[in-house]
């Protein structure tokens, strides 16, 4: 019904994961989401759910297309960076690659 | 030494003992007055019960009562931004994107969402108010009828399972026709709704939402 044309979500670029200087801690994944420049901006989008879409080789459920569902917990710095948790640990491979961030579940 | 009466006593020490609790509370002139007994109402006389009749039978196996529950569920706060008539823009689903005006929020906490049908194309619907963005567009619905409206008319009647295995000849069924209740009270309230939009409005609502590149959700102005 027309939903191809109708874009309901906020590209994002996946950063890397939330480290120190030594370790890294691969289960929060640190998300800059495109035009938000700093941390109070960020608060729109704390909560909201995150998609990686990635393409495998072999198709499930009918499309070579899959997902994994995160979400925005909160702030990570002052420049609009977001920390993220993902149902399973986003791959190594994603690192520079693209999320969508959802505009759901909304509180507008 | 600390004055015990003026100290807090600590939780679950009186600050004074059992004789002298009972002496500051005057007990014992209460008791002097009614000849060294405290008073008392005399006790009621029960209407006699009716002897309840023994079952016939006794079950063989022991019933499980259900477990009592002291917590009720609460029903879903609906966002301030919604009230009945707010234009709501649908986030996720087949209708997203679309913009629909709510009637009114259900017992389940699901929002009662309509189109109109004749307007955009979106039914009578139920949805979830994390899925909606409301706007500031209000539209006029207080001569919709909604209290026949309820959630047990969204939920999909189970077909009556046909016996036998002659299942395979059957003919495949054709377009799923809609329940005319149904179809009645969507056009009872559509046509409520959509005589008293103007043009404006009605092209609003057909409209469809979109982020183009460069908006900045975050800070919009729904």
């Amino acid at each position: 019904m027309g939903a191809e044309k109708t874009r309901l979500y906020v590209g994002g670029s996946i950063l890397g994961y939330q480290r120190g200087k030594r370790n890294q801690n691969n289960n929060t994944s640190l998300i800059k989401i495109d035009g938000v420049a700093s941390r109070p901006e960020t608060a729109f989008y704390c909560g909201k759910r995150i998609a990686f879409i990635y393409k495998g080789k072999t198709k499930r459920k009918g499309t070579n297309y899959r997902v994994i569902w995160g979400k925005v917990t909160r702030p990570h710095g002052n420049i609009g960076v977001v920390r993220t948790q993902f149902r399973k640990n986003l791959p190594p491979i994603s690192l520079g690659g693209r999320v969508r961030v959802m505009l759901y579940p909304s509180n507008v | 030494m600390v004055d015990r009466k003026k100290a807090p006593p600590r939780v679950g020490i009186s600050a004074e003992g059992r004789s002298k609790t009972y002496k500051s509370r005057g007990l014992w002139a209460i008791k002097k007055k009614h000849g060294g007994k405290f008073p008392s109402h005399p006790k009621q006389e029960k209407a006699p019960v009716a002897a309840a009749k023994a079952p016939k039978y006794y079950p063989a196996d022991d019933v499980k009562q259900p477990r009592k529950r002291h917590s009720t569920r609460q029903s879903t706060k609906l966002r301030h931004s919604i009230t009945p008539g707010t234009v709501l823009i649908l986030l996720a689903g087949r209708f997203k994107g679309r913009r629909v005006v709510f009637l009114k929020q259900l017992e389940s906490g699901l929002l009662l969402v309509t189109g109109p049908f004749t307007v955009n194309g979106v039914p009578l619907r139920r949805v979830n108010q994390a899925y909606t963005i409301a706007t500031s567009t209000k539209v006029d619905v207080s001569s919709a009828d909604l209290s026949s409206l309820t959630d047990a008319q969204f939920v999909p009647k189970k077909a009556a399972k046909k016996k036998g295995g002659d299942k395979f000849f059957e003919q495949p069924e054709g377009k799923k026709e809609l329940d005319p209740e149904f179809l009645s009270a969507q056009k009872a309230v559509d046509g409520a709704i959509a005589g008293s939009l103007e043009g404006e409005l009605k092209g609003y609502l057909a409209s469809h939402f979109s982020l183009r590149s460069g908006d900045r959700p975050h800070l919009m102005k729904f």
